[in-house]
């Protein structure tokens, strides 16, 4: 059984910071008016939803007790609507959407909105605790590392200099001002109040003409935290080959933290023939890859590399790709292991430029490509990111 | 209740109702934290809580330390049921618990140094009142013997001084001051006098007639915050991080004291001490903390009271020292010797360069000032101990020699020459080569039996170690007078035999060389380096080539006439090259294997890709580790078959202190026990196979591996 992406939402993105534009919405209400855009705009039947998965990390406070259900149940689609919280770190937004093609393709379910929200602003990374991170029976003999660390080794490992990082950093910039301007963010919905008024209509962390020249100024990000914490050198014991730590990556080429939600609706094909709708894409296979913690963030091309086999398919076969810029050195590592040129990557931009609501992003991008294919009119996509604890994620979808 | 009075304490009660618990550990030179004395010490606490004419009871010590800390004797046993020594433990923990929640005050006088268990008993108290006494020294060195407080000190530490200090006094083994240990909050008051102090602790117990322990009152707020803050998460993080960076994961009791605050500060008391008991018996049992009690502790102890020395010769008495040479050596001697109260001539070849000598001894001692740790009168009085001269006869009436000119024979023939000419025939002839035989040296001695080699190592005044070689010819006599010499200047004497390197130098050599020999074969520079210290050396092996100089490495293997072995041979083209085609000689001259930036951080030389290609695949990094660190090893064990040494246990000694060989394995011998003698020597085997005769591994080695025996049972 085939698994078809009818639809896919998402909202603005604001600022995670005090000064943010979404801080007075709670992430319930940004899920929430993706659910009641998806409604509005199709006249859906709600009846026909059976689930809500969200993707959603840090789990406390606003976020706690099952902000997926929160949603369900603020939506107005009625009881019968459930709801589900996961956490995959970054992966989580696309990792929903993968879990309710399995439930769509085993026959469990029929028609599911999957998707994931975090507001950064109001729940702030990390808050969530963990014994991962701060457990030393954990952290000390896998020689763990906060992720900046991990971007900065990959940097180190592979010689991605400060110049370059900051030179794709503008590019991201530069691309999202253009699709912005052009207007290609189709699928974006502004988040209003409760008197219909609008507080962002536009993604908030966008900065039109960003250069590699105005970035060169910014201090690196996490070379004190290396030294002072002693991680550079639990980092480079684990990789003894690299000389140095060389800390690169600084607020301007690593992505933003920012407020947002996202869903996609997930169905077989006798519910879009129940809802009168034609499928847009069909989720074709999706893939994990786990590997080491310390470097953490080398996933996307191994789990691109097994969705590839999985799908019958070689990277030439994808039109357009999503790789999520957590960091610049993630989706350059990227493009160098798989061999592809930035022309088919985070076209329109990426969470450098947008920002990175860490559990909504995986169900943005799939949602920022498919628009891009359709408009391009090309066929099909692949949407990968690099996930906490040495995780990768990808998925390909293709159009119906 | 009645006066108690026993081998390990007593007991009275004054006639307010005040109890007096006086810890007197009789047949004990210090008190110390046993199982039978903290089982006896629960009994009389429950007897006085039980008594109702007893408000409240002091516990202080009869002697001038008040606790010294655990038995280590006891913790160096095998245990063989785990679950009974946990439950021992717990068992311990309930008696204490009993006392801390009895509802009467116990107040803990802490009148002398309060360590380890010592301490841990006054937090069973629930009032903290020390001497203000700089002699008195609280705090948890248990880190230091490969251990952490298991006796609740682990648990309760950070309720009284934040996760963040908590994990700073537990984790680098503080021994604070009563000052800081009251600014940190370890305790609660300090007194100027035994009256105040006796006198603040009985109105303590008059005032606070049903104390509630900070761990136990659900109002008390943990400095700083708990786990599960923002301050919490950060500082366990970091300390992870500082954890891994400084043990590389090789002391697992450094990753438990952050384990057990993890685990347990989440939790009621009395599940947390169980928390505590379960990691403490793990760290008893493991093989870090054994060799670090054993080698660590009682061996360097042991050594440092001269156990070395012949038994059967009075001891030497040394009043007036004469130091030859007045470089970096010599003048670290000088300072040593001065600071243990002997009259020293300090002589060079000019007064200038003698004087020169001595003020390395100011600026030490300025230097010393500046931190509070001397006194312009003591500076004065130990100068006036050093007499600077260039002249040869100033050292007439001296006890011992220690000569340290440049490493030339002819020099030193002339040395020794000129100076037994006034050197009374009954005194010693000390010569601190580091390379040169001493047999070879004796040789320009009237008297070869006074004659005996005393290595020092650089920088003099802060490496512990001394090598006394003996010479063929060597007596008894200059054994001892160079062990009683060691012992009086607070340093720590192996003897060995003489041997090309002696023990140290020879040893240590082979880290160097198997670094180069890494080096050619492809590893990586960084990696090398890296991974040398990942496994417990203090730095890489091309770094401390630097340091030592890579012209000398050179000079050293020209100007020794003995057959070479190809392993030597190879080492030597690969400097010799580096020295003579590439100019890279070493720190000294800013351009070694690393290059010397001024003001900057070294940096491994550009250059060294271009004549070692480097192969990331090259050896692995399993392979590597082994290599680096059983070459010495196995080095150590042919001085130990040779002769050279005169027991394993000297070995390990001199390979922690004298080159800083991985402390956590016991030493360079107790090393073999560490990974296992079969494995050991199957590694040598394979590495012989693969690369070459330096592996061969000596037969009375694989005998003792097919008796099943341990590397301490050689020669047994």
């Amino acid at each position: 059984m085939e698994a078809y992406i009818y639809d896919a939402i998402r909202t603005v993105r604001g600022k995670g910071n005090k000064k943010g534009a979404l801080i007075g919405i709670t992430p319930a209400e940004l899920a929430r008016q993706t659910l009641a855009e998806l409604q509005h705009k199709h006249q859906l039947d709600t009846s026909l939803v059976n689930d809500v998965i969200l993707g959603c990390v840090a789990q406390v406070m606003d976020q706690g007790a099952n902000v997926a259900k929160s949603a369900a149940q603020a939506s107005g689609y009625g009881d019968h609507l459930c709801g589900v919280t996961l956490n995959r770190f970054c992966g989580s937004g696309l990792e929903s959407m993968n879990q309710a093609a399995a439930y769509i393709k085993s026959g469990f379910r029929d028609l599911i909105v999957a998707g994931g929200v975090e507001s950064m602003s109001r729940v702030q990374m990390g808050s969530d605790g963990g014994g991962m991170f701060i457990d030393p029976s954990m952290a000390i003999p896998g020689n763990l590392v906060p992720q900046g660390i991990s971007a900065d080794l990959i940097a180190s490992k592979y010689g991605y200099t400060r110049e370059a990082t900051d030179a794709f950093a503008a590019e991201s910039q530069r691309r999202a001002s253009e699709a912005e301007a052009k207007g290609l963010f189709k699928s974006r919905i502004a988040i209003k109040d409760q008197n219909g008024v609008d507080i962002l209509t536009t993604d908030e962390n966008i900065r039109p003409g960003t250069t590699a020249a105005s970035l060169a100024s910014l201090q690196p990000a996490f070379q004190m935290m290396g030294a002072m914490a002693g991680f550079d050198d639990v980092a480079l014991d684990k990789y003894p080959e690299v000389e140095t730590l060389h800390h690169v990556h600084h607020a301007g080429n690593s992505s933003a933290i920012v407020d947002g939600a996202a869903i996609s609706l997930i169905g077989n094909k006798e519910a879009g023939e129940k809802m009168g709708l034609k499928p847009r894409f069909k989720m074709t296979t999706a893939a994990i890859s786990g590997s080491d913690p310390t470097i953490m963030l080398t996933g996307p091309a191994p789990s691109s590399r097994k969705a590839l086999k999985q799908a019958g398919m070689n990277i030439g076969d994808i039109d357009l790709i999503e790789v999520n810029e957590a960091f610049s050195a993630i989706p350059m590592l990227f493009m160098e292991e798989m061999g592809i040129s930035h022309d088919i990557v985070n076209v329109n931009g990426g969470a450098i430029a947008m920002g990175h609501p860490l559990g909504a992003t995986g169900c943005m991008l799939t949602g920022t490509l498919m628009d891009e294919l359709e408009r391009r009119d090309l066929n099909t996509g692949l949407v990968t990111l690099c996930i906490a604890g040495g995780m990768g994620i990808a998925t390909i979808i293709e159009r119906v | 209740m009645e006066t108690i009075q026993n081998k390990l304490l007593s007991f009275s009660v004054d006639s307010d109702g005040i109890g007096t618990l006086v810890i007197n550990q009789t047949e004990e030179s210090t008190n110390l934290f046993s199982e039978a004395f903290i089982i006896q010490y629960i009994e009389v606490a429950q007897q006085a809580i039980a008594d109702e004419n007893v408000k409240g009871v002091i516990v202080t010590s009869g002697k001038p330390i008040f606790m010294a800390g655990a038995d280590l004797r006891a913790l160096l046993e095998d245990i063989t049921d785990k679950k009974a020594f946990t439950d021992s433990v717990i068992n311990l923990h309930t008696g204490l618990r009993s006392i801390e929640t009895g509802g009467k005050p116990f107040v803990a006088a802490i009148n002398g140094t309060a360590l380890g268990g010592g301490l841990e008993l006054c937090l069973a108290c629930h009032h903290r009142i020390a001497l203000n006494s700089t002699k008195i020294k609280i705090g948890f060195p248990e880190i230091k013997v490969g251990l952490f407080p298991g006796g609740g000190g682990t648990v309760k530490a950070p309720y009284l001084l934040g996760i963040q200090t908590a994990l700073m006094y537990l984790l680098q083994g503080i021994e604070a001051r009563p000052q800081k240990a009251l600014k940190d909050g370890l305790i609660d008051a300090v007194a100027e006098t035994e009256e105040e102090m006796l006198a603040a602790a009985k109105a303590f117990i008059l005032a606070t007639p049903n104390p509630v322990q900070p761990w136990d009152n659900k109002r008390h707020k943990i400095p700083g915050g708990g786990i599960w803050t923002p301050n919490g998460i950060q500082t366990l993080a970091g300390a992870s991080g500082n954890v891994g960076k400084l043990t590389h994961g090789n002391y697992p009791s450094a990753q438990k004291i952050v384990k057990v605050i993890h685990d347990g500060l989440q939790i009621p008391i009395d599940r947390a001490l169980e928390v505590e008991a379960r990691n403490f018996t793990h760290a008893v049992c493991s093989k870090e903390a054994k060799n670090m009690i054993r080698t660590g502790f009682f061996a360097i102890q042991d050594a440092a009271k001269g156990k070395a020395r012949p038994k059967d010769q009075p001891k030497y008495e040394i009043n007036k020292l004469g130091v030859l040479g007045a470089g970096m050596m010599g003048a670290g001697i000088a300072y040593v010797s001065a600071k243990a109260g002997m009259d020293v001539v300090l002589k060079d070849v000019s007064l200038e360069g003698a004087e020169k000598g001595k003020s390395y001894s100011t600026a030490l001692l300025d230097k010393a000032i500046a931190k509070k740790r001397s006194t312009p009168e003591k500076k004065e009085a130990l100068l006036a101990k050093i007499t600077p001269t260039d002249n040869p006869n100033a050292v007439e009436g001296s006890d011992l020699i220690i000569e340290a000119v440049f490493e030339n024979v002819d020099l030193k023939d002339r040395v020794t020459k000129e100076t037994e000419a006034v050197l009374a025939e009954d005194k010693i002839y000390g010569s601190n080569t580091s390379t040169i035989p001493i047999s070879l040296l004796a040789k320009s001695s009237k008297r070869p039996e006074n004659f005996i080699g005393i290595h020092f190592f650089s920088p003099v005044d802060k490496m512990p170690l001394v090598e006394i070689i003996v010479g063929e010819k060597t007596e008894d006599k200059a054994i001892a007078a160079a062990v009683d010499y060691t012992v009086a200047i607070k340093k720590v004497p192996i003897v060995v035999n003489d041997s090309r390197g002696f023990f140290t130098s020879r040893c240590f050599g082979t880290f160097v060389s198997e670094g180069m020999f890494l080096l050619e074969e492809g590893v990586p520079a960084p990696m090398l380096e890296r991974i040398a210290t990942k496994i417990g050396m203090p730095v890489g092996p091309l770094a401390v080539h630097d340091e030592v100089s890579l012209t000398l490495s050179v000079h050293i293997f020209e100007s020794d006439p003995a057959e070479k072995q190809e392993s030597e041979k190879r080492t030597y083209a690969i400097v010799k090259n580096l020295v003579e085609n590439h100019n890279r000689t070493g720190k000294r001259d800013g351009a070694g294997f690393y290059d010397y930036p001024k003001g900057g951080q070294k940096k491994l030389w550009p250059g060294l890709k271009e004549i070692f290609t480097p192969n990331l695949e090259a050896v692995s990094e399993e392979t590597i580790t082994k290599r680096l660190l059983s070459r010495q090893v196995l080095e150590s064990y042919r001085c130990l078959d040779e002769g050279v040494l005169r027991s394993s246990t000297d070995g390990d000694i001199g390979s922690i202190l004298g080159w800083g060989f991985p402390i956590f394995t016991g030493g360079a011998l107790s090393y073999i026990d560490y990974v296992g003698m079969d494995d050991f020597i199957a590694d040598c085997d394979a590495f012989k196979t693969a690369y070459g005769a330096h592996w061969e591994v000596p037969q009375s080695l694989r005998a003792l591996a097919a008796a099943g025996k341990s590397i301490h049972d050689f020669g047994k």
